[in-house]
């Protein structure tokens, strides 16, 4: 059974928008400057691999045209996202996290699971799981549609990343970029990327640091990185928690819909008993309790697992300062070396300057983007706690009335 | 009270006074004379429409209508409870005491309010009694609960755990459960072991407590099966209904199994639910104390306070599904084993009656034989013999009616019961779920002005 067979074509434009607020929020200030708005309006899904419909709108005149539309993949994300992180000039910048992959796991499991059971199943029941395994199946998807949005529209909103040529190449370039993709690799051999990554812990922990401002940023992050990482485990535990108890309340309406038909010759009372609470489970505690599992999901699950990527992204920044740092204190060192010798001065009094130089504009750039990353965080917290709280009463609200309601019912009967 | 009517009208709706008024319009040509109870706000009327003979031929449908008789009302008063466990002794032979207490104002009890000091073998005692008295006449003894071994040992082994007073609540409260429905049983209330249970403050020690659990009483019912499998039923009216009703107790026994074992998981998740939450609590209060800006943490500490108050919500949730919905199911897979049993009591009355027949008709032939030879001793004994057998015979046809009689009260009876417990059972499961809500909803709105004020 292919799941491409199961599901319709997602819907375009109007729908993704509308409940597509949640992953904007843990951005804020996306998409506001009109002068480049991109956004994703349309997605395919052939076998795994995920194709989404680029669409840019701009006023610059950078680019060939107002406005158009590109099929891009996965891959073509990571490209760009790589291609910025090798970029020398960004050494200073907070890079956007790149996009994860898209991950089918959970309901391609679950699509397994249905196909074994189908035999033991009632109609009813396959009919319910189909169902419930399609909206697990779009949930997913509008969230990888999200992230791939967000990540292009944190690019649009910066001042200087917005002006890289390789993004104005993946936002227009209308032909496959795979090959692109291949010549990139072979250029870059990935300097910083082949680099082991557990090194950058012991570098930053290490280098000695001259900046306040940085030492308390060090430590702040460091600190924060690891408390985030296990906030976000603990989040999705529970979510998936929630997600299993909305099936299980799925699974009992199915049971209680055979039992009220063998009661249908049975007593009035009982079967109108058993009908309204398979009614009341079905409809109200599924829904709501799926939606509470969904929106719990999406507000802090989310949050939470965004921001301890952007953390990642301010680390390597970190990274690629304390990288620069010691640059210069080798630099120093050649060139106290070379006084001492009295060859090559120059030369090294020149590298020294370069490392210098290249130090403190790193530092500055890096002062700045740390500055408005707290900012950042700080908005997004607030927003996603704030409408999760909102969510959560309302949804606590709903089912209260539909509870009170089915109790009139059956007590009046 | 009661009323007869007798009806031969081509139509007639029968208004039923409930709460909610139940009209029921019914073609019907009625032949036999009817007994039905008057309405009252409390008692509820069962109408059994059984379609004995259907003539698609005739402009109308002939309908038996069937009602079930009641004893009475279930106008007596009585409330059992039982609580305050205590450990008695020590090693492996400790026991667990249980208070019983019984506030009543039926007059069968000496007193009002009285209580007493039972162990779970003194309930298998008594449900041994019971079972081995009424079973066989086809009334439905509620089984005992379970034994658990392992259970029992944790608490002897003297571990003062979470789960050994999960345990002792579990049992305690299937206790208490087990007699509330004896003694909702007008036959059982006035049973004199149970008088005697309710009552005495010294009871025997019950010994040979092998107690008809669900399992013993399968194996009944399998054996009795055995037998049924060798006879062929003639099928009258009569035995229609018991056909009838022994598969939709085959259909529901099934499907309560089903529904039990989905709650079971229900409960399972709620548990994880819970863990899961109050680990999230620990990771946010530890992610607040790490946030360096002054009200984000704050809130986020906040959170981690609301995410530890949800936690106790869903482990008093879990309790509610279990001990309202996940017993209550439990319950009645073992009662209707106790209703199969009863059902083949009949068959195995049935069969006695049909041997005894049998044996009969052997003894006649065999005196026809004798009437040519010159035996006159052995006649005589033959005829002496018939004598028995035709006595044996009456019996067996009257035990036969009797059982069959009683079966029909006892079913209608314990469906009736099984109506209302489900329904109350369902409503406050419905309660404990607003519960919930009312409270999420008060925590929710507490966190919002502290998520609102990061600025």
């Amino acid at each position: 059974m292919c799941l491409q067979a199961l599901l319709p074509r997602p819907a375009p434009h109007a729908s993704f928008i509308q409940e597509g607020s949640a992953l904007r929020s843990v951005s804020v200030d996306l998409n506001n400057d009109a002068s480049l708005l991109i956004d994703i309006p349309d997605a395919l899904c052939e076998r795994d691999k995920v194709k989404f419909t680029v669409h840019t709108k701009t006023t610059l005149s950078s680019f060939q045209k107002p406005e158009f539309s590109v099929p891009r993949q996965h891959e073509d994300f990571i490209w760009l996202h790589d291609t910025l992180v090798e970029t020398e000039d960004y050494a200073g910048l907070i890079i956007p996290p790149a996009p994860p992959k898209p991950d089918f796991e959970s309901p391609r499991e679950k699509m397994h699971k249905l196909g074994e059971g189908e035999a033991t199943m009632t109609k009813e029941e396959y009919t319910k799981m189909k169902q419930e395994l399609e909206a697990e199946y779009l949930a997913v998807f509008k969230k990888t549609v999200q992230v791939h949005e967000v990540f292009l529209q944190r690019l649009s909103s910066h001042p200087v990343l917005s002006k890289d040529r390789n993004f104005q190449i993946f936002l227009e370039y209308d032909q496959d970029l795979s090959v692109r993709r291949k010549n990139a690799k072979e250029m870059f051999g990935g300097f910083f990327k082949n680099m082991v990554k557990s090194a950058d812990e012991v570098l930053i922990a290490g280098v000695k640091e001259v900046d306040d401002f940085f030492e308390q940023e060090k430590t702040f992050l460091l600190d924060y990185f690891s408390k985030i990482k296990e906030a976000t485990a603990k989040a999705e535990k529970m979510t998936r928690s929630h997600k299993n108890i909305a099936d299980d309340y799925i699974r009992l309406s199915a049971t209680l819909n055979s039992l009220s038909a063998e009661e249908s010759t049975n007593y009035y009372i009982i079967k109108f008993c058993l009908k309204l609470f398979q009614n009341f489970l079905r409809v109200c505690l599924k829904k709501v309790e799926g939606r509470v599992a969904s929106d719990e999901e999406l507000k802090l699950t989310e949050l939470l697992r965004y921001y301890m990527r952007d953390i990642q992204a301010a680390k390597d920044l970190l990274y690629r300062r304390a990288r620069a740092l010691a640059d210069y204190e080798n630099s120093n060192k050649a060139l106290d070396k070379a006084r001492l010798k009295g060859k090559d001065v120059s030369q090294a009094e020149e590298h020294q300057k370069r490392c210098l130089q290249k130090f403190d504009t790193l530092s500055e750039s890096g002062k700045k983007e740390l500055t408005n990353f707290k900012a950042r965080r700080v908005v997004a917290f607030r927003k996603n706690l704030v409408e999760m709280a909102e969510l959560e009463v309302k949804h606590a609200k709903n089912n209260m009335t539909l509870l009170q309601g089915c109790i009139e019912l059956l007590s009046g009967n | 009270g009661f009323y007869r009517q007798t009806l031969h009208t081509n139509k007639t709706s029968i208004k039923f006074l409930n709460k909610g008024k139940l009209l029921l319009p019914l073609d019907f040509y009625c032949e036999t004379s009817l007994c039905f109870q008057a309405l009252d706000n409390r008692n509820v009327m069962f109408v059994h429409l059984s379609a004995f003979y259907s003539y698609r031929s005739l402009p109308f449908c002939r309908f038996f209508l069937q009602i079930e008789e009641e004893e009475g009302g279930d106008s007596f008063d009585i409330h059992i409870s039982v609580s305050d466990p205590e450990k008695v002794g020590d090693g492996m032979n400790a026991y667990m005491a249980y208070k019983v207490t019984t506030k009543t104002s039926v007059a069968l009890f000496r007193q009002r309010d009285f209580s007493v000091k039972r162990r779970f073998s003194d309930f298998l005692g008594l449900h041994s009694k019971l079972a081995s008295k009424y079973l066989h006449i086809g009334y439905i003894v509620p089984p005992a609960p379970e034994k658990s071994i392992v259970g029992m040992t944790k608490v002897k082994v003297g571990k003062e755990d979470q789960s050994s007073n999960e345990f002792v609540e579990r049992r305690r409260s299937a206790l208490e459960r087990y007699l509330m429905r004896t003694v909702k049983h007008p036959i059982l209330l006035k049973d004199p072991d149970v008088l005697q249970f309710l009552e005495s403050s010294e009871l025997p020690r019950a010994v040979n407590t092998q107690a008809l659990s669900s399992a013993g009483i399968l194996r009944m019912v399998n054996k009795a099966a055995e037998a049924v499998n060798k006879m062929t039923i003639k099928m009258n009216e009569s035995d229609a209904w018991f056909e009838e009703k022994q598969q939709h107790f085959e259909n529901l026994d099934a499907q309560l199994r089903k529904l039990h074992a989905s709650v079971e998981c229900l409960v399972c998740h709620r548990k994880e639910l819970s863990v899961n939450t109050a680990q999230f609590a620990k990771s946010a209060a530890m992610l607040g104390n790490s946030e360096d800006h002054t009200a984000l943490s704050r809130a986020l500490s906040q959170l981690a306070e609301v995410e530890e108050k949800i936690d106790q919500l869903h482990q008093d949730q879990a309790n509610a599904d279990f001990y309202l919905f996940s017993e209550l199911l439990g319950d009645y897979v073992r009662l209707i084993s106790a209703v199969k049993g009863v059902f083949d009591q009949r068959m195995k009355t049935w069969q006695k009656w049909q041997d005894s027949q049998m044996l009969l008709q052997k003894k006649r032939e065999a005196e026809a034989k004798l009437q040519f030879t010159n035996k006159p001793d052995k006649l005589q004994q033959t005829k002496d013999e018939i004598k028995e057998l035709e006595g044996r015979v009456q019996q067996g046809e009257r035990d036969f009616e009797q059982i069959s009689k009683t079966i029909r009260k006892e079913v209608s009876r314990f469906e009736k019961d099984r109506v209302k417990d489900f329904k109350m059972s369902i409503v406050k499961y419905l309660e404990s779920l607003v519960q919930t809500q009312q409270q999420l909803i008060k925590y929710w709105e507490a966190f919002l002005p502290e998520a609102k004020a990061i600025s």
